[in-house]
């Protein structure tokens, strides 16, 4: 009897915690749809895709283009991919069939420590010392190349972890048929290993770029700033995420409601990554059994 | 099933946490600028007042201005002159502060006219040899959106923010001192007090003169430095008696010091 009573308390104080955090993703969604309404209303929101430049603050034009700061987002994050992934993947392959085990145990606990800086002192860095660096080649330094380096080594330890540990999870068995077949090395690696570590490589490129899409404290530090289409890696851009934490606090009227509906744009988008994710992760699922 | 029905209880207290406060407590929020003056005098306050609490929160001059139309803060915190839609507020001004034109310490320039800004900013003079200074092209950093400095510099060049054309945009002061120490040909305009206080410690950023006058705290008293802007705490009706208290308490001359620590221009009249 007391059991059952103190199975029903459980499980109703579980049930409800789980839903108040899942809850909280309703909450902010329905907050920034709440702050968004004012530019559906007033009918400012087609500006976000008719306007040609960002100067919400002008007195004489103000004007509000979403576009030149959605792409610098997504040239940021490829730029960061394509630095992140094949150093976390290399380095997991590495580690996983080259590196002594004593050694490996060091490595893993290097890329958690890394994971676990915070990200305003990433940007510190690249402010006080990429930046210079960058700016001897090409000024200003703070740059789409600058913002590309910083998030690239902070989603490293997301794409490199992941990757470890799908690696891991290759059957024994597998590698040993593949001995036994006589394989070398760098045929089981790529041959059997890395197809199958696939879905959890790309499970965890998913994550990282998820990631670096919502990443603001590093990247508006280090980025520039300025909301046009970038001409080379040497000039500013400015993420979205960069645009909503400079002007949220000064922002009124129809420029805070443009800003609530770019953030509500950004979760979309992660949203839609994850939501491809968990589509792809089923349909591997069913391919299995 | 206790449990469940507690839950939204405790969200609901979580939520209102935000809201009221207790009767003593005096919230002041907005400028950036404000915020770290008014924070030392809370301290001083607190301690010769005792029960009395000050709270101080940073967002900007604009939140200044929205949370004390809002009724949400005792005092609204901004470093520029109240704007003519804005009459519903009374400003109550703390100190002076100037704005100033900052460049890196190795750059031959050290003087910039009106004339000078308004064409840098605008891209009309893009290298500084056409400022006498050594051939390089100057990357023009300037403020993020609804930032006072920038707009106590739009008004001083009479500029519109949709007329700079800026190699970079930067949020806070220190941001744009960082900037111009890692860029030797970077011009930026911040907070006198925070590129001074940053000068004397050794970085690597200097203080220009504007149409020739220095930018210090004498001129700023004097009104004789262009770029300025009034620190100011604005409430609207009624102030509520130990809310007075503070505001009397931060312009006392026994409480000047505190101004002068933060390198801003106490009101002397």
């Amino acid at each position: 009897m007391s059991r059952s009573r103190s199975d029903i308390l459980l499980r109703s104080g579980l049930g409800t915690l789980a839903g108040l955090s899942g809850s909280v993703v309703l909450l902010i969604l329905f907050f920034l749809v709440a702050g968004a309404m004012p530019a559906l209303r007033d009918g400012v929101l087609p500006r976000l895709f008719l306007d040609e430049f960002w100067q919400p603050g002008s007195q004489r034009d103000p004007q509000y283009a979403l576009l030149p700061m959605l792409a610098g987002s997504i040239l940021v994050t490829v730029l960061a991919i394509l630095i992140a992934a094949p150093l976390g993947i290399a380095g997991a392959i590495f580690h996983r069939f080259y590196l002594p085990p004593r050694f490996a145990a060091w490595n893993e606990h290097a890329l958690e420590l890394l994971a676990g800086v915070p990200s305003v002192v990433f940007g510190f860095w690249g402010l006080t010392v990429l930046v210079p660096l960058i700016n001897r080649l090409h000024p200003p330094g703070q740059s789409l190349l600058a913002a590309g380096i910083v998030l690239g080594l902070m989603i490293l330890p997301t794409v490199a972890l992941t990757s470890q540990a799908a690696l891991r999870a290759v059957p024994g068995s597998q590698l040993f048929a593949a001995a036994g077949l006589g394989l070398g090395r760098v045929a089981t690696v790529f041959h059997i290993a890395l197809p199958a570590a696939r879905p959890g490589i790309v499970a965890g490129v998913i994550l990282a770029v998820a990631r670096a899409v919502g990443e603001t404290m590093a990247v508006v530090m280090v980025c520039g700033n300025i909301a046009k289409y970038p001409q080379s890696v040497f000039d500013s851009v400015r993420p979205v995420t960069a645009t909503i934490a400079l002007e949220m606090g000064y922002a009124t009227s129809s420029h805070k409601a443009l800003l609530f509906t770019a953030a509500l744009f950004l979760v979309l988008l992660s949203g839609a990554l994850v939501g491809w994710l968990a589509f792809r992760k089923g349909k591997n699922e069913a391919a299995v059994n | 099933m206790r449990i469940a029905l507690l839950s939204p209880a405790i969200a609901i207290a979580l939520v209102s946490c935000s809201g009221k406060k207790g009767e003593g407590t005096i919230v002041l929020t907005g400028s950036s600028t404000v915020a770290p003056l008014v924070a030392d005098a809370a301290v001083r306050f607190e301690k010769q007042f005792p029960g009395r609490k000050v709270e101080v929160q940073t967002g900007g001059s604009s939140r200044g201005i929205a949370d004390a139309l809002n009724g949400r803060t005792t005092f609204g915190m901004i470093s520029r002159e109240l704007k003519p839609d804005e009459a519903a507020l009374t400003a109550h001004r703390i100190a002076l502060d100037g704005v100033g034109v900052i460049v890196h310490r190795d750059n031959a320039v050290t003087n910039f006219t009106r004339e000078d800004l308004i064409n840098i900013y605008t891209g009309k003079i893009s290298n500084w040899k056409m400022l006498r200074g050594k051939d390089a092209p100057i990357t023009v950093a300037n403020k993020a959106e609804g930032r006072a400095t920038l707009e106590v510099f739009l008004e001083y060049t009479g500029l519109d923010s949709a007329d700079i054309v800026a190699s970079v945009v930067v949020g806070e002061n220190q941001q744009a001192i960082k900037t111009v120490v890692a860029d030797p040909n970077a011009i930026a305009y911040v907070s006198i007090g925070a590129a001074a206080s940053e000068a004397a410690a050794g970085t690597a950023v200097k203080l220009a003169n504007c149409d020739g006058i220095a930018p210090t705290a004498e001129n700023v008293a004097a009104g004789k430095f262009p770029i300025m802007r009034p620190l100011q705490l604005v409430t609207q009706g009624e102030i509520p008696a130990p809310a007075r208290e503070f505001l009397e308490f931060l312009t006392a001359p026994a409480n000047r010091d505190l101004i002068e620590a933060h390198l801003y221009v106490p009101i002397t009249e």
